[in-house]
């Protein structure tokens, strides 16, 4: 396996689902290029800081608006929908 | 005999409960709903259009389509991706006014500069986030990701920060599963090579 062939696994690598013999492939090639060795561990620190960072939270108080506008408006709907006494 | 069902079933079994108790007409079993899951879509709608009042907006309008539409849900689906797509293609929408154009799109052939191709081959420090304060790290993270065009980042924020599968991730935006494999595998790449200038070892310093 060459690095270019190493980069195009890259992502099955990170897949729990991915074949044994694929990763074992993918770490024989690591153990002797460090440049595919320092791509690895850092992608999945990148993946792992983004995880991890509350980077797009939605504030409770803005939650509770946009729910009760959201529930009026489908209380009108369903209003309108259901037929007339 | 009893059957155990896995988290994942579970979620699964409690959303068709409760959106078979929206369609029989209880608006509490749609505030579940979306106490549910109001925070990915929002998160989701951010990564897509970067724009807080806009992702708000999208929170709204996905929750009220899916309202209108749940008679349409054959529950083929996760009613999680179904959700997803929705908000995708509200996002997209909004994006495509903001910017007046027409091919704000999934589809659309993404060129950027950097290739998938890493430059940057230094390790980076051990836990390298804790050598910013919260706000200096938030604005490296959104600055990298907001250069990404917005078919890449969609995918990163799907399938690595909100963790579905690549099949669900698929799905969701109407893409193959190559497709959502070679966004991924550049977003990341793209990423990493952003944020390496941040958290890598200073030359000349030994990583521990």
């Amino acid at each position: 396996m060459n690095c270019t062939e190493f980069l195009a696994n890259l992502t099955d690598y990170f897949d729990t689902k991915t074949a044994a013999a694929l990763r074992s492939e993918l770490e024989r090639h690591m153990a002797g290029c460090s440049h595919c060795h320092v791509t690895l561990n850092t992608t999945r620190q990148t993946i792992e800081i983004y995880r991890n960072d509350e980077l797009y939270e939605l504030p409770e108080s803005i939650r509770t608006q946009l729910q009760q506008a959201v529930l009026a408006k489908c209380a009108a709907m369903k209003k309108k929908k259901e037929p007339c006494a | 005999m009893a059957t155990t069902l896995t988290p994942d079933e579970n979620a699964l079994h409690s959303d068709l409960l409760l959106i078979e108790k929206v369609k029989a007409g209880d608006l509490s079993a749609f505030e579940q709903l979306m106490r549910q899951y109001d925070r990915q879509i929002f998160r989701i709608a951010l990564h897509i259009t970067q724009n807080r009042e806009d992702a708000e907006d999208i929170v709204q309008d996905t929750f009220l389509k899916v309202f209108q539409k749940l008679d349409q849900f054959q529950g083929n689906s996760k009613f999680y991706t179904w959700l997803v797509r929705i908000a995708v293609n509200e996002s997209l929408m909004r994006l495509r006014k903001r910017r007046s154009q027409k091919t704000v799109s999934m589809d659309e052939e993404i060129q950027t500069e950097e290739g998938p191709i890493p430059r940057d081959f230094a390790d980076w420090m051990p836990n390298p986030e804790q050598n910013y304060n919260q706000s200096e790290l938030a604005d490296i993270l959104r600055r990298a990701i907001q250069g990404l065009p917005p078919g890449f980042r969609t995918v990163f924020a799907l399938r690595d920060i909100d963790g579905l599968s690549t099949e669900e991730t698929a799905q969701a935006l109407g893409l193959s599963v190559p497709a959502v494999k070679s966004r991924l595998l550049r977003a990341r790449l793209q990423l990493r090579e952003r944020l390496s200038r941040y958290f890598r070892v200073p030359t000349g310093v030994q990583p521990q």
